[in-house]
């Protein structure tokens, strides 16, 4: 899957996205080891906050290959 | 109630005039500009992004949670996006309510949660040339604990 970037992750991967891949039945957290694996340039948290489907999601929920998933730094709406 | 997430100029004027009604005898109007000078240094604009679907997923669940909190439907939030130059308006809030408390509070609740939950970055441009993408908090984010972020330490910029 295409897992999504933004503002400071994006411009850490030079890239609005990054592809990795999951097994069935892998949960956010399988993606977020997926993805330091695949762009160690991204200065993720310990605990990265993660959306699936534009909804924040606690790093047990499980992703599908059809979810988007995106990886959201800090907010600074406002 | 309506929220949106725009690349135009805010009419903050008409964002007010929206949320008025006869029976509304407080009518409460925040909004957020870009400001000139943060952390010391001398900011000439600021650029907003946003990972737009989900912005306006939880611009909408927000107005609806105030709604039920502060007892209202008369909630208007726009956010802008893109460069915006100093002065110029990247939030506004309005809340009206038959009276001021509920008015005045919920447009203080909207602001704060809209800070710790919209997916929205800005990147400040700076005076000499240089940019830089603003933490709200020099923290890192926790876990979501009930779907959404645990809100970063606020306080540090505009708005």
């Amino acid at each position: 899957m295409d897992v999504l970037l933004f503002a400071s992750y994006a411009d850490a991967a030079a890239a609005s996205s990054v592809r990795v891949s999951v097994a069935e039945g892998a949960r956010v957290a399988d993606v977020v080891a997926a993805v330091r694996a695949a762009a160690p340039a991204i200065p993720l948290p310990a605990r990265p906050v993660v959306a699936v489907n534009h909804r924040y999601a606690s790093p047990d929920v499980v992703v599908a290959a059809t979810d988007e998933v995106a990886f959201i730094p800090p907010v600074a709406g406002g | 109630m309506r929220t949106a997430l725009v690349g135009r100029r805010l009419d903050v004027g008409a964002i007010a005039s929206e949320v008025w009604a006869p029976a509304n005898g407080a009518l409460s109007l925040f909004v957020g500009t870009v400001r000139n000078v943060n952390d010391g240094r001398a900011v000439a604009g600021i650029e907003y992004n946003a990972y737009a679907p989900m912005a306006e997923r939880e611009l909408g669940a927000i107005a609806r949670e105030a709604a039920v909190r502060f007892g209202t439907e008369h909630i208007v939030i726009e956010h802008r996006t893109g460069f915006l130059p100093l002065g110029e308006a990247s939030v506004a809030i309005a809340v009206a309510h038959p009276h001021r408390a509920p008015a005045l509070d919920g447009a203080r609740w909207i602001i704060e949660e809209l800070k710790a939950r919209v997916p929205i970055w800005k990147r400040e441009h700076y005076t000499d040339g240089t940019r830089e993408w603003v933490a709200q908090g020099a923290v890192a984010q926790a876990a979501p604990a009930e779907g959404a972020p645990a809100a970063a330490t606020r306080g540090v910029s505009d708005a």
